[in-house]
């Protein structure tokens, strides 16, 4: 991520600018009068939280949604895209956040939908091969995207758009789900991109990149421009606070030492339910009271499979999970509450919590067990509904009140209150996954400080999470878990991105791939 | 019993007469399934296909024109199940099961007049000397038109699927119609294309059943038919050659029961009258019983409500 590219001082012409851009949806102005403009060659970054309005802006520029105000120019010409065909058709790729690949289709396959006018499949194949070498993003186009890696699926993506010969190359959150090799391996991808005159806009919110990669920085929030800066000129924190328009604190922690051992996992072997899920391979790990273990690994390395063998959706081998040397392999997920095992899985609507349900049915589904919400069959819904006020007191969750149901919450704050809910019913083990996946900085602030504060009252806390930095801020000890293996858990303090990045597999085969300078 | 009365190759040969409705209604319904969409009202599709069939070929004299109504209606009858779940976005399951309710009222109302009619038949095209082989003519080349039709119409949408850019969309579509959408695929009118389709197979299925294979009216003639149909699609892990393998295979001992009853074996009539199905579902299910390969091929958006974001 070193290796800063010669300024360019020439004032290059703008390849596409954006005036007084507007777009309302019903009870919220996503975009107000946005003004920003990006040059040929140059990497723009797009900045700004949560609901700050990128995800507009980038639809109304690559055609999904149509502006209700306000005009854009590319390349001197007036431009509006009916959809996305058009805006591919001017020269307009945009590499999606949530992949928008086929599981069951090909690599191939999957390139030719995201052409206008693709040539034969076999030509299609040898030019993927070629193009993709070209860029150091080796790919395979008989192979079914459904079994590729993050990184593979990503560059799936990027050569897709790259087959196309685009002036302007739309990044949305590129680099969540990759090593921090296959970022390195991109970034090179991207500078050379740039060298050879296509602009790009780069969305992210991860401010160190920014500050290493891009030229320019806009900052959205609440659907304005706030600032437009140079990033390098500016610190990480400084530029988070643009965004946030506030003071940031980080989590703080209280460095006890860790009491006796909590839960004990060994030899856990589990084939994945589903046909592209990760089968566990021989995990073993063991944790403490009062401390956290915190497990890297990029998206789809057996982290669900994972969160099911410890939460207890998916039976074991009753010896394989042991808290105080008692087995509980082979116990449900209600038995497992009982003795004070709790879990809060990664997808907050359908996993985590039922989306039509109120928030005090939500809470009655895992704490009625421990916080004696049931007897005799019957349900205490007054008992219910306080404990559900209990957890939106202590978390802050920004709700109307207990009745609403789980899906009218914003995802911070449905988030504070899974991960509430299970931190109030006093677990003696917690695993979470993804604690703050999609959360604004102010909410993970707060989980992170609350899974920081339920160590310190000595609980053994498993953090599954694919954001490096969280897992250092928070964890005592890390691990990293690679096609269904987990790595030995290693002292948290003093690991560098480079280690970790071995731990994590490398960058799966791309020491192979080296971009051609 | 008198086994031997049961000649082989007339066996084969209606056999194939036998499974031309079925096949005809799952191979639109396997396009259907692979755009994403559960269309569980084939049956009813199916019957008024037949009815309005039979009707126009009565009014008209014209059997060809008796099919090609069939189409149309069971298309049109379709596209109230595509408006209903794909723009008024109501639930597919329950959306499907009214249309087989409103189907078998709906044509028994209509079939009123029509029951003890004999319709106009169709001719069955001459194949000369291919007809005159021994045996193999007379289960190959002995068949009227819409028999070939069916194995055409197989081949095509193998074909299709496979090795055409509409086939490919229509499968992204079914696969995850988000992604699909988010490239600029009209993933709404696609799919209404595939649903009028399969209505327009189902329709062509029943009219073959009441304008060749008995041939005449009565109500409720479908029996189940389009559920057979609905259940091959999915037995048949949405693969064409195993959707034809799975209709013959019901033709099969459909034909092969109604001998076995007529040689007077010593099984109970209901239970010779149940084992085309029982022997159907039996043989694909331990066929597709690698679910991991099945789950591959099943069109990952199947059934879901789609709602545009942006």
């Amino acid at each position: 991520m070193d290796g800063e590219r010669p300024r360019r001082d020439r004032r290059v012409k703008a390849l596409l600018t954006v005036e007084g851009l507007t777009k309302a949806y019903p009870g919220v102005v996503a975009n107000d009068r946005v003004d920003f403009d990006i040059a040929e060659g140059e990497i723009h970054a797009l900045l700004g939280e949560n609901g700050a309005g990128k995800s507009t802006l980038v639809k109304m520029i690559y055609g999904l949604a149509q502006p209700d105000a306000g005009r854009m120019t590319l390349r001197g010409q007036p431009y509006a895209p009916a959809g996305p065909g058009a805006a591919r058709a001017s020269g307009v790729a945009l590499v999606f956040q949530h992949f928008s690949l086929f599981d069951a289709l090909s690599v191939a396959e999957n390139i030719a939908l995201g052409m206008e006018t693709p040539p034969p499949m076999r030509r299609l194949a040898a030019r993927i091969r070629e193009v993709s070498e070209t860029y150091g993003l080796p790919l395979t186009p008989d192979r079914l995207v459904g079994g590729l890696s993050a990184g593979e699926r990503q560059r799936v993506e990027i050569i897709r758009c790259l087959l196309q010969d685009p002036r302007l190359l739309i990044m949305d959150e590129p680099t969540s789900v990759l090593t921090p090799q296959e970022v390195a391996i991109l970034f090179a991808t991207l500078r050379k991109l740039a060298a050879e005159g296509t602009a790009i806009l780069y969305i992210s919110h991860k401010l160190e990149e920014i500050r290493s990669l891009c030229d320019r920085a806009t900052i959205l929030r609440r659907g304005r421009v706030v600032e437009s800066c140079n990033p390098r000129e500016k610190t990480a924190a400084d530029l988070a606070e643009m965004m946030v328009g506030a003071k940031l604190t980080a989590p703080s922690r209280a460095g006890g030492n860790p009491g006796g051992v909590v839960l004990e996992v060994s030899g856990l072997s589990l084939p994945s339910a589903n046909p592209f899920g990760t089968s566990l391979r021989d995990v073993s790990f063991s944790v403490r009271a009062g401390e956290i273990l915190g497990i890297g690994g990029v998206a789809g390395n057996g982290q669900d499979e994972l969160l099911d063998a410890l939460s207890g959706e998916a039976a074991v081998a009753a010896g394989a999970v042991r808290l105080r040397g008692q087995p509980i392999g082979a116990l449900g997920p209600g038995p497992r509450r009982r003795v004070a095992v709790l879990a809060a899985p990664e997808e907050r609507l359908g996993h985590a919590a039922a989306p039509d349900m109120s928030l005090t049915e939500n809470a009655m589904l895992t704490a009625a067990i421990r916080e004696g919400l049931a007897a005799r069959g019957f349900l205490k819904w007054p008992a219910a509904k306080a404990f559900a006020e209990r957890v939106i007191a202590a978390f802050d969750v920004r709700t109307p009140g207990p009745g609403n149901a789980a899906r009218s919450l914003s995802g911070g704050n449905l988030q504070k209150f899974v991960i509430g809910r299970e931190v109030l019913q006093r677990p003696e083990v917690l695993v979470v996954n993804q604690p703050t996946w999609g959360v604004d900085a102010s909410a993970a602030a707060a989980i992170r400080q609350a899974l920081l504060d339920l160590a310190a009252s000595g609980t053994a806390v498993i953090v599954i999470s694919q954001d490096l930095d969280e897992l250092m801020e928070i964890s005592d000890r890390f691990a990293a878990l690679n096609e269904g293996r987990l790595s030995p858990p290693r002292p948290a303090q003093g690991l560098t991105l480079e280690e970790i990045g071995l731990m994590l597999g490398g960058a799966h085969d791309m020491e192979v791939a080296h971009v051609a300078e | 019993m008198d086994l031997g009365a049961i000649n082989p190759a007339v066996l084969a040969a209606s056999l194939m007469v036998a499974a031309t409705p079925i096949l005809l209604a799952a191979i639109g319904e396997l396009v259907v399934e692979k755009s994403g969409v559960l269309n569980l009202g084939v049956e009813g599709m199916m019957i008024t296909g037949a009815i309005v069939g039979f009707a126009i070929a009565v009014e008209t004299g014209n059997p060809a024109l008796g099919f090609l109504a069939a189409m149309a209606g069971g298309a049109a009858l379709s596209l109230v199940f595509g408006i209903l779940t794909q723009v008024l976005m109501s639930n597919q399951v329950a959306t499907g099961l009214a249309l087989t309710l409103f189907g078998l009222g709906f044509s028994a109302l209509i079939g009123q007049g029509y029951v003890g009619v004999k319709p106009p038949a169709l001719a069955k095209p001459d194949l000369g000397p291919l007809a005159d082989i021994p045996v193999l003519g007379r289960v190959l080349f002995s068949h009227d038109l819409i028999v070939y039709l069916g194995l055409a119409l197989v081949v095509a949408v193998w074909a299709f699927l496979r090795f055409t850019r509409p086939g490919l969309i229509l499968r992204a579509v079914g696969e995850n119609h988000d992604a699909a959408h988010a490239l600029g695929y009209k993933v709404v009118r696609i799919r209404l294309a595939a649903i009028a389709f399969g209505g327009a197979c189902a329709g062509l299925g029943g009219a073959y059943l009441s304008l060749m294979r008995v041939p005449q009216w009565t109500e409720g003639m479908t029996a189940g038919a389009g559920w057979i149909a609905l259940a091959i699609v999915v037995f048949a892990s949405w693969r064409a050659g195993r959707v034809l393998l799975g209709a013959y295979l019901f033709g099969g001992v459909a034909v092969l029961q109604l001998n076995l009853q007529a040689a007077g074996l010593a099984v109970p009539v209901e239970l010779l009258s149940a084992s085309p199905y029982l022997v159907t579902i039996l043989v694909l299910v331990i066929i597709s019983a690698d679910r991991g390969r099945a789950a591959l091929n099943a069109p990952a958006s199947l059934g879901r409500v789609f709602h545009a974001s942006s």
